[in-house]
């Protein structure tokens, strides 16, 4: 196909979306509402998937310390974990330097709790001699004095992922139902365009239009209107998971995990979107076309 | 070259072609008269496919168009220049767009469609009118926009139902002129009129059709139908 060809194609369809007013609105909305569910879903399972990975290589135990709690009684604390069963080292992590971390995996932003804003604890990184002791040794240390906390990670979290589980089936389900809603609508859409342009399409046919070239302006319209309900969900989503990055960052960093950094991790789930939503608004147009658009 | 053999079309039950048998070479000037009903149209829509022929076999230059698929037809179609009885203008295009979207299905350049666009207008007198909509055009001129779009291709053959159907006898005159125009230059031209005056004052060959068979076939014949058609 030629250059203008195609610049005519692209005219024709916006012409086209433009004219079907509300219709297209619904068409946009509706689209816009599926990438939205299905663009947190994503981000949820993704952040899930990375989490328990992590959780299932890590075979420390984190023995927060007490805050206030003097060297020497830390010294005390050291020597009591290194004699528990099974331990292999100890090693002391200081809260500035847990905040180090905090800072390495999400930015300067959190440079802000340095010195005595820190709200971080002093840590004991106890590694085991198998990593099926982890259990026993984090129950162990829980009993010692100036332990605030002790835990090996898995336990909440292989709940919470139990739960997850169940979430994200629901949530898949609920995905695909909305997908083919989305494309529904927007066959729909495209149907009445056709319909109502039933002449129309007769007369080019009679000047001699093939039925690519007919066909051409309402596949881009479908295309078009899956782009254009890609762009909310896009903005809402950069912008709440770089929020709930954020505000998990600290509490998340303190049990040694993270959630997926976003500048990457947004930029593959908005190409996704954008390729769902332009694959939905096209196999929409084609649905209509194949059973309306005939010779 | 066209060529009809044994051509018949039957609607339901009633056939409106019988037993066609019609020879049209290129270069030619034909008018195709007779009654209202007699089959007329009938016969263009073959030409141009919009409808087949129960019976028979229509040839046009290297279209063979009772075997013809669907997907060819467009192709058959960008080879012909149709006047349709009733016009058949994009409703929601100008008299521009209308005449140039007839080039722009066969991907021409944009910078010949907009040189030819601008000259078959200039020919058929709608320049000044190029940016109007069918609805704001009267008949005639709708109907010369329909002539522009049928030419602007430089098909190798023409093809009008009834061009002068509406048309005053100055207009009438200024039309068949613009298809005398394009016939000296090569292109074939066929078209159905009711309209005696004109084929009388422009003699070229003349078939006459009444209840779906040709009854006349003249170089240069005259034509005068009979009163309970006028
Ligand atoms: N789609 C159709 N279905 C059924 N009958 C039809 C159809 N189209 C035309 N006919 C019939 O076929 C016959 C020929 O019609 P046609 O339109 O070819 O006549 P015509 O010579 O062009 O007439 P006019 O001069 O009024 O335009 C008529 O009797 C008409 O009623
Ligand atoms: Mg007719």
């Amino acid at each position: 196909m030629r250059l203008f060809t195609v610049k005519r194609h692209i005219k024709d369809s916006f012409r086209s979306l433009k004219r079907n007013g509300w219709m297209s609105v619904a068409s946009v909305s509706a689209v816009t509402v599926t990438l939205l569910l299905l663009g947190i879903f994503l981000a949820l399972v993704l952040n899930v998937n990375k989490l328990s990975s992590e959780i299932e290589n890590d075979v420390h135990v984190r023995v927060l310390i007490d805050r206030g709690t003097t060297k020497s009684q830390k010294q005390h604390l050291k020597t009591e974990l290194k004699e528990l069963k099974d331990v292999a080292t100890v090693q002391y992590s200081s809260k500035t330097n847990e905040l180090k971390k905090v800072v390495g995996h999400y930015g300067s932003s959190f440079q802000m709790f340095s010195g005595d804003d820190n709200p971080l604890n002093d840590v004991f990184i106890v590694s085991t001699t198998e990593p099926e002791k982890t259990i026993t040794v984090t129950q162990q240390a829980r009993k010692l004095k100036y332990v605030t906390i002790a835990s090996y990670g898995g336990t909440q979290a292989k709940q919470l992922f139990k739960v997850m589980h169940t979430i994200r089936q629901w949530a898949t389900g609920f995905t695909i139902l909305l997908l083919f809603v989305a494309v529904f609508l927007i066959s729909n859409t495209i149907r009445i365009t056709i319909l109502s342009r039933r002449d129309e399409i007769g007369i080019m046919r009679l000047v001699g239009a093939t039925n690519a070239y007919i066909r051409w302006p309402f596949f881009l319209e479908g295309a078009w209107t899956g782009l254009l309900g890609s762009i909310l969900p896009i903005i809402a989503l950069d912008f709440g998971y770089s929020w709930l990055y954020r505000i998990t960052a600290v509490q998340l960093t303190s049990f040694g995990y993270s959630l997926a950094e976003p500048r990457y991790f947004l930029f593959v789930l908005n190409l996704l979107m954008i390729i769902v939503g332009v694959l939905i608004g096209a196999v929409g147009a084609l649905i209509s076309m194949r059973r309306f658009l005939k010779v | 070259m066209i060529q009809f053999i044994n051509v018949s079309k039957k609607y339901n039950r009633t056939y409106a072609l019988r037993e066609i048998n019609l020879r049209i070479e290129p270069g030619e000037f034909l008018y195709i008269v007779g009654p209202s009903g007699a089959g007329k149209s009938t016969l263009i829509k073959l030409l141009y496919r919009q409808i087949r022929p129960t019976s028979g076999l229509i040839r046009i230059n290297k279209f063979n168009l009772t075997k013809m698929k669907n997907r060819n037809v467009p192709y058959l179609r960008r080879e012909l220049g149709v006047v349709f009885q009733d016009f058949k203008l994009l409703p929601r295009l100008t008299t521009y767009e209308n005449v140039a979207y007839a080039m722009e299905v066969t991907e021409k350049r944009p910078t010949i469609i907009r040189n030819r666009v601008m000259d078959v207008l200039n020919l058929v007198g709608l320049a000044s009118k190029s940016r109007r909509f069918p609805d704001e055009l009267s008949g005639g001129e709708q109907q010369r926009v329909a002539i522009a779009r049928a030419i602007v291709n430089r098909p190798k053959i023409v093809i009008a139902d009834e061009p002068t159907g509406n048309l005053d006898p100055q207009t009438s005159a200024e039309i068949i002129n613009i298809f005398e125009n394009v016939n000296r230059q090569g292109t074939s031209v066929i078209m159905a009129t009711h309209n005696s005056e004109m084929v009388n004052q422009r003699p070229h060959r003349l078939i006459e059709v009444v209840q779906g068979q040709i009854v006349r076939d003249e170089n240069k014949g005259a034509y005068h139908h009979a009163a309970i058609y006028r």
